[in-house]
């Protein structure tokens, strides 16, 4: 089965991880700017790391078979620094047109404070006038207003709800989200998100329409596996096959490919450029072995380790 | 007759494209030759790719004459429609005298996608003022992306006519290093000097310590030089190389000086000559036994393999 994680911060994230998501059948990646662990100072990292995810982590990505998409945006912490705020406000247009850009993200609400929603505001207004889908991340505190409210603004401006992606979504937000017409994202990040087995449990209630699995794994101790491990327990508990592809395949694929910058001609059959540049292909795609959901042999234990 | 980069870019794009995209691409042209502002560029470079696709580029044997006549040594022959565009649309940038193309180069370079990079170094031949464009390039070779080495080295007239000879040798040492074909290098013979054989002899021998094997391309930049200092190194692939690395010998000892040890090793590789006069071994065929045939699209170098076989 194919997979599409549509939220991994590649950037930092091993090889290992990379190869172990090949291996277990992940086409595409979609890596969401956010902020890296401690906040930016300057715009001119930041400019360098929208650089990153359109340049250098693409091609790493496709060096094991993989196609990486991004999402450009300002994210809410950094919201709340104006000075870098307004500057990396005024370079986003320039970045957000580059190839493998599918939605402006992830943008939304962290404490909620008024700057972070003038910015969120901006930003749903510079995808309508580029014609993007929006990524949303919902707050962890105060979580169910915060979705509540990203969505309210979003209608408020109104661009379609069928544009925008509401990530990190749990027990309590579901309903609401799937309600209104959203895309209902949920991020398999056991410590602060969802679980796989919770996961399961919500497809067994709403069924598998405008939801999406995603993995967000990032620098904190998270899983480049999820999408394909809930695909498994899914599996295991009896969601039925076309189920479990709508959620951790084709939904994200309808979703961003709204962009008009991914399709799936771009793994299954790259034009003939990026083959010779930027696109390794993907073994499983080759047909070299089967998908596998186990992570590859652990290259860290001693047990097997290879004097070469 | 008299075709320039452009008008030739522009008649290879129009007729390819179809109608809606090609008249985009000739209204965005025409636009920027009248007023070059920033934003009008930024929307033609940005939308190149949206508008026509990444398909390659379709060219006859005539249209690569046509662009050797038009710029010497201009080989679009592996660009796609987008890196074409982008170019089209750079060499009209680089003609607006409100400002150094340089920096504008360098601002575009700062927040390159990679379809972007390999446009930007693509057509570095040309761009008006190019001396003003030699660090940029030398920047653009110090990256580990592969098709952006690739898109400054590789069929391209810009190093071998604007390198001093540190940034030339680095860039042959690089290619070698990294798995690039030199063949398709520009001006290699030209630009043959002591210090490169130099630097590639000591690169041969640290990887013949570490137990590796030495592109057979490595010894064409050491020919001319080979008198009883190289000769060592040949006489080593003679005694334990794979085909493809005599052949490579070979053909390199045909540029070595007169000495009684390039007459013994070319007595022992004589097996060669005949395929050698009849110009059916070159560096070409070295290059293409280097690739892997079922990998010829993406090019990938299956030397190792090729070697070890």
């Amino acid at each position: 089965m194919m997979f599409i994680d549509s939220h991994a911060h590649m950037l930092s994230r091993t090889t290992d991880d990379y190869e172990a998501m090949a291996a277990a059948g992940v086409v595409a990646v979609i890596e969401p700017a956010f902020w890296l662990g401690q906040p930016r100072t300057h715009v001119a990292s930041y400019s360098d790391y929208l650089s990153s995810i359109v340049g250098f982590e693409r091609f790493r990505a496709g060096q094991f078979g993989i196609r990486h998409y991004c999402t450009i945006g300002l994210n809410s912490k950094e919201a709340n620094n104006e000075e870098l705020a307004e500057a990396v406000m005024e370079i986003l247009p320039r970045f957000a047109l580059k190839e493998g850009v599918v939605a402006i993200g992830e943008i939304g609400y962290d404490d909620q404070t008024e700057l972070e929603d003038k910015y969120f505001r901006l930003q749903i207004d510079l995808a309508m006038e580029l014609d993007l889908p929006v990524m949303i991340h919902t707050p962890h505190r105060d979580k169910k207003r915060g979705t509540s409210r990203s969505m309210d603004v979003c209608e408020e401006h109104g661009i379609a709800p069928s544009k925008v992606i509401v990530d990190h979504n749990n027990e309590e937000t579901v309903r609401e989200c799937l309600d209104r017409g959203f895309w209902a994202g949920f991020s398999i990040y056991p410590s602060t998100k969802m679980g796989t087995e919770r996961m399961v449990d919500i497809l067994k209630q709403y069924g598998p329409e405008r939801i999406i699995v995603d993995s967000a794994c990032d620098w904190g101790i998270s899983e480049p596996l999820a999408v394909a491990k809930t695909a498994k327990l899914a599996a295991q508990k009896g969601v039925d096959q076309e189920a479990i592809r709508l959620v951790c395949y084709q939904n994200a694929l309808d979703a961003y490919g709204q962009s008009g910058q991914m399709k799936e001609e771009d793994w299954l059959n790259p034009p003939a450029i990026d083959q010779r540049t930027v696109y390794e292909g993907n073994s499983i795609l080759r047909g070299q072995r089967e998908p596998v959901v186990e992570t590859p042999k652990s290259r860290r234990t001693m047990d097997d380790l290879i004097i070469e | 007759m008299g075709d320039t980069p452009s008008t030739l870019l522009r008649n290879w794009i129009t007729r390819q494209a179809p109608p809606p995209a090609a008249d985009w691409f000739d209204g965005q042209i025409d636009k920027l030759l009248g007023d070059p502002a920033q934003k009008t560029f930024d929307i033609a470079f940005g939308m190149a790719p949206r508008k026509l696709g990444k398909d390659d580029l379709v060219l006859s044997a005539e249209d690569l004459a046509a662009a050797d006549a038009a710029r010497s040594g201009w080989n679009p022959a592996q660009w796609s429609i987008d890196v074409a565009a982008r170019v089209c649309f750079l060499i009209a940038l680089s003609k607006d005298p409100s400002q150094p193309f340089a920096a504008r180069f360098k601002d575009l370079h700062r927040t390159a996608d990679l379809g972007e990079l390999l446009a930007l170094f693509s057509g570095l031949s040309l761009y008006a003022a190019p001396e003003t464009l030699v660090d940029l390039a030398a920047g653009g070779l110090r990256t580990n992306i592969k098709a952006e080495f690739e898109a400054v080295a590789h069929r391209n007239p810009f190093p071998a006519e604007q390198f001093a000879i540190n940034p030339w040798n680095n860039m042959v040492l690089k290619a070698l290093f990294v798995g690039v074909l030199l063949e398709p290098i520009q001006g290699l013979d030209e630009r043959a000097n002591p210090e490169l054989a130099r630097i590639l002899s000591d690169y041969a021998h640290e990887r013949w310590a570490a137990d590796r094997l030495v592109s057979p391309e490595l010894w064409r930049c050491i020919g001319p030089f080979a008198g009883d200092e190289y000769l060592d190194d040949f006489r080593r692939v003679v005694a334990h190389g794979k085909p493809t690395e005599k052949k490579a010998v070979a053909l390199a000892l045909t540029t070595a000086p007169p000495s009684a040890g390039k007459d013994e090793l070319c007595a022992a590789l004589s097996a060669y000559a005949e395929m050698i006069a009849s110009g059916a071994l070159t560096w070409r065929a070295i290059a293409d036994e280097m690739l892997d045939n079922s990998l010829a699209i993406t090019r990938k170098l299956n030397f190792e393999v090729e070697m070890t076989r």
